[in-house]
């Protein structure tokens, strides 16, 4: 289908109608297009917790505020793991470019364990704070709250799954190319979760301990 | 309630006994019937044999053709459900004077008027667009599937989940009392404790992912699939149409998804979005619904444009008049859709400035809209019109859409809504639109494109039966709601007081009928058609002297769509080709690389189904193997790597072969 | 735009899987050194109060978070004119678009019915 594009217009006058020189169509080139489209509706869902958390943020219900809660040091750590799993990402996909499929796993673990730890200190941030009385339930400022960072966090707890598995695939089968695209999917994934979280730790986080 | 042991809720969650309305005269008749009618239709299928074949060619299809007939099917079930819904309240209404009460208490009516709504928008009006876009799109961008075959099936699935929770709902519990769009604090764990608006929320969560990926996967598909030639300037007009209502899915369907998930953990959580404590705020559901809501209006009505645009130029016999404006109008519509929420509460107090901006706004977007009317009317000036059914349609849409455009200027004008606001003038204006716009337009597309999908014709005359009960039944059914709305009669009631009204709401009922009469005669149609398919033959694959290319290949198409890519070189490409004499390709064929038919959506959309109702119940050991279950399936789709298949060559030349000798009779 | 992207086309096809915008190790470097930058400002201002004035210093985040947003997506999601035909981009520009709506839409409807329906000893509640 793609080939005929360059050879559309008309030859010696008579129009060509249809294709005949159609050799190996590949399914699969428009997933990285489907994909996008994709995240972008993603990007929607996390808009509207955005939005509610704009609207309701400050409702707390005589309970404690971000400022009572929030402990930045822990958000910045949290911040630089997720960075750091964003590059060594990226360090894998170069791996991957170069065909070098036992440094691409290599990398991908890493980028797995920074994933977990940052799931990790979220858990336990939540804990702490369930601990201290500050449930969802408490306000609406905390309902938000935990649903805006909890959804990110999901987000990334299925984008480890996702991670384990391909690295599976990848053992199984190798780097071809239904692999590769596959990768490039969660990477678009990991790198969307991280623009994501500059939202949140900008706009809920640093913002919410501001007087 | 209190006699179920402890081991009971665990088993079985909120489910009891008392759970069954067999206290309902009306629903235990109704389970009978639909009980009676599924063993008819199992016994039926079994005897036939016919389970292989279903499973085989049909449920586990990846074939676009067939799962848009399938999602037709769906919708025109659904759509008899969501009308006796409406024969019912018709019904009620109209006997509900002066004292007496009708037949149908308050906590039932109450169901009735919030199923209505959700079905008619979700499972009808969504699932007849989504098939007709599933149908048509690939034949007409000259692809031989949509880019994602799996998903595509995958969605159907999903939606269907949808409606099968709806159903369920009728016999197992009870239903939203809530009105189709569940306000809260309405319907909020205080004030909603019941299954009712849990079912609403997980069925429309299910279908609405199924909604979400069939919208990314005909975006991808359009962008990325259309033959070689067919730039976006040259794409048939109803594909243009689908290509924004989908930019429109994709961009609406996750606000939708993501609201309904925080009313979801008000309810079941106990979070405070919505509630009246803690900070919560009702109205800021309001505000996120109608963003998802207004755009899903336009959702509905642009295909139908669509339609309606194809049927103008196929049936005048010349191109559309102004294709360009008609495309930017439709573009310029999914952007300005976006910001005329506000206007679906006016009356919610934000004020002179905010009301102002969105009363504009909506102003504005009826430009667009006229526009486009207008390119309808210049189409048939001067065309040699054929009065064939979809062209009646068109006609009876274009007189019909207007009256319901020009009631909607007035309902945007929010000094006037703030008297007219939740009465039934609201009621009707919107019937006005949606019947006259998106119905009119879709049964205006099967009379269109049955030819194609069947490979014969409906039968004209039960057509134009049906076509004339549901006209004249649309104004008789409306016309007096548009009255009692000025009279500041208020939508959702149940009983009146005023017996001057009556006479009016009797008048609607008789509407109702005829309306009723038009979707008899619509089956009948069908049946007909069905008996005289051998009378009713296109053996052409072109019955209407078609303009774009799904009426290049035969009717029905064969799997693989088109034996060769066509090559576009302007639009209205058929006629093009027609015109400067095509020769259809008859030898030299090849194998053809198509993707292959898969049960792993239905498997996964059972799970996700099954988990949906568990969590309406409360029965948490299911929710969560369900949900295990249906993750799990996804992973172990994703290891099968042997998706697709070649046509051999032999067969397409055999396939060829069978329709250059149809061709020959004709 | 029509053009371009039947001329993509031939590499779309399945030149995706390779021939798909990729980084380098220089992009993906001076990406992360960049939003090490960009996250440590803002952290360093609210943790040490260093400009005193909370209006300000969230407008200093905020520009900040879009600066970063848009190195993440240039560094790392490859973002680009020419990628998919230019309908990636097309994309991205209508969701930012739509999201703005939502995000500013949502506020300012909110806030003035909040200033036109609360009583203001409820504001806080």
């Amino acid at each position: 289908m793609a080939k005929a594009a360059a050879q559309v217009p008309v030859s010696n006058g008579a129009p060509t109608f249809y294709v005949t020189e159609e050799e190996h169509e590949h399914s699969g080139g428009s997933t990285m297009l489907g994909f996008w489209i994709y995240l972008m509706s993603d990007c929607l869902v996390f808009a509207v917790l955005f939005a509610t958390f704009g609207v309701l943020g400050r409702n707390y219900a005589a309970g404690p505020s971000g400022a009572d809660l929030f402990d930045l040091r822990l958000v910045a750590v949290n911040t630089g793991l997720l960075l750091l799993s964003s590059i060594t990402y990226g360090f894998a996909m170069l791996a991957m470019e170069k065909g070098r499929q036992a440094a691409m796993q290599g990398w991908l673990v890493v980028t797995g364990l920074f994933g977990l730890g940052f799931i990790a200190i979220e858990l336990y941030e939540f804990a702490h704070m369930i601990h201290e009385g500050a449930t969802p339930m408490r306000s609406a400022f905390l309902s938000s709250f935990f649903t805006l960072v909890s959804t990110h966090g999901l987000h990334v707890t299925f984008g480890l799954i996702w991670l384990v598995v391909l690295m599976r695939q990848v053992a199984r089968r190798g780097l071809i190319e239904a692999n590769r695209r596959r990768l490039m999917c969660l990477s678009m994934f990991w790198h969307f979760l991280d623009i994501v979280w500059i939202g949140v730790f900008s706009f809920v986080y640093l913002m919410g301990v501001l007087k | 309630m209190t006699s179920y042991p402890e081991w009971w809720k665990l088993v079985f969650g909120r489910f009891t006994f008392e759970a069954l309305p067999l206290h309902e005269p009306i629903l235990v008749a109704t389970f009978a019937v639909v009980v009676l009618g599924g063993l008819a239709l199992l016994v039926l299928i079994t005897r036939m044999k016919a389970w292989g074949y279903l499973w085989n060619e049909w449920f586990t299809s990846v074939d676009h053709k067939k799962i848009g007939i399938m999602y037709m099917i769906l919708g025109v079930i659904m759509l008899l459900r969501g009308f006796a819904d409406a024969l019912m309240m018709r019904g009620q209404q109209a006997i509900a004077f002066a004292g007496s009460e009708g037949y149908l208490p308050p906590h039932h009516y109450d169901q009735i008027f919030t199923a209505h709504g959700v079905i008619m928008i979700f499972f009808v009006a969504m699932p007849f667009v989504t098939g007709l876009m599933n149908f048509v799109v690939p034949l007409q961008i000259g692809a031989r599937d949509v880019a994602f075959p799996f998903l595509n099936n995958f969605s159907f699935w999903m939606t269907v989940g949808g409606a099968v929770l709806v159903m369920a709902s009728l016999f197992i519990g009870e239903f939203a009392k809530t009105g189709w769009l569940a306000y809260p604090p309405l319907s909020g764990a205080a004030y909603s404790p019941g299954v009712g608006m849990d079912y609403y929320l997980w069925a429309l969560q299910i279908a609405g992912v199924g909604t979400t990926l069939s919208g990314v996967n005909l975006v991808a598909t359009i962008i990325k699939m259309r033959a070689p030639g067919m730039d976006m300037m040259k794409m048939p007009v109803f594909t243009w149409t689908s290509l924004c209502t989908n930019v429109l899915i994709v961009a609406t369907f996750p606000i939708l998804a993501a609201t309904l998930a925080l009313l979801t953990l008000d309810r079941y959580v106990g979070t405070n979005f919505f509630t009246n404590d803690l900070g919560g705020n009702p109205m800021m559901y309001v505000n996120l619904i109608w963003i998802w809501g207004h755009p899903e209006v336009y959702i509905l009505i642009l295909p139908a444009f669509g339609i309606f645009s194809e049927v103008a130029s196929t049936f005048c016999g010349k191109r559309l008049f102004g294709y360009a404006s008609m495309v930017y109008a439709t573009v310029v519509i999914t952007i300005l859709s976006y910001l005329v929420w506000l206007h679906h509460f006016f009356t919610m107090g934000s004020g002179a400035s905010v009301n102002s901006f969105f009363g504009i706004t909506t102003m504005i977007i009826s430009i667009p809209t006229g526009a486009k009317i207008f390119n309808w009317l210049f189409t048939m000036y001067r065309g040699r019109i054929r009065f064939e059914l979809p062209m009646m349609w068109l006609i009876a849409f274009m007189l019909t859409f207007v009256i319901g455009g020009m009631t909607g200027v007035m309902l945007a004008v929010p000094p006037a809504d703030f008297v007219l606001h939740n009465s039934l003038f609201l009621v009707a204006h919107f019937h006005n639109v949606i019947i006259g716009g998106v119905v009119f337009g879709i049964f205006a597309g099967i009379a269109y494109w049955f030819p194609k999908a069947f490979g014969f014709k409906l039968d004209p005359f039960w057509g134009k039966l049906s076509f004339w009960f549901w006209v004249v039944g649309f104004y008789v059914a409306f016309m007096p709601l548009y009255v009692l709305g000025l009279m500041g009669v208020t939508r959702r009631l149940n009983r009146f007081e005023d017996p001057s009204l009556q006479i009016w709401f009797v008048i609607a009922a008789i509407g109702a009928v005829l309306i009723l009469f038009g979707i008899l005669c619509f089956l009948i149609q069908i049946a007909v058609s069905i008996i005289h398919r051998d009378a009713l033959r296109d053996t052409t694959g072109d019955p209407w002297d078609g303009r774009t290319l799904e009426w290049s290949t035969s009717s029905p198409p064969p799997d693989y769509n088109f034996a060769f890519t066509p090559v576009i070189h302007d639009h209205d490409s058929w006629s093009d080709m027609k015109k400067r004499g095509y020769q259809r390709p008859l030898a030299g064929f090849r194998p053809i690389h198509m993707p292959r038919n898969t049960g792993a959506g239905v498997v996964i959309a059972g799970f996700a189904t099954l988990c949906g109702f568990a969590l309406i119940w409360h029965v948490w050991w299911l929710a969560a193997l369900t949900f295990v279950g249906a993750v799990a399936s996804v992973i172990t789709h994703s290891f099968n790597y042997d998706r697709d298949f070649h046509i051999p060559a032999e067969t397409v030349l055999r396939e060829e072969d069978s329709r250059s000798k149809l061709l020959a009779r004709a | 735009m029509s053009r371009s992207q039947n001329h993509a086309e031939p590499h779309g096809e399945h030149g995706d899987a390779h021939g798909g915008p990729h980084g380098s190790l220089r992009g993906y470097i001076t990406g992360f050194v960049l939003s090490v930058i960009l996250t440590a400002i803002p952290f360093w201002l609210v943790m040490n109060d260093v400009l005193g004035h909370a209006t300000l210093t969230a407008l200093v985040i905020m520009g900040l978070a879009a600066v970063q947003i848009v190195v993440h997506m240039v560094y790392f999601l490859h973002m680009n004119g020419r990628s998919e035909g230019g309908w990636s981009m097309m994309a991205l520009i209508f969701t930012i678009i739509i999201v703005v709506i939502v995000l500013s839409g949502s506020l300012w409807v909110m806030y003035h019915l909040n200033a036109n329906m609360m009583p203001s000893d409820m504001h806080r509640m």
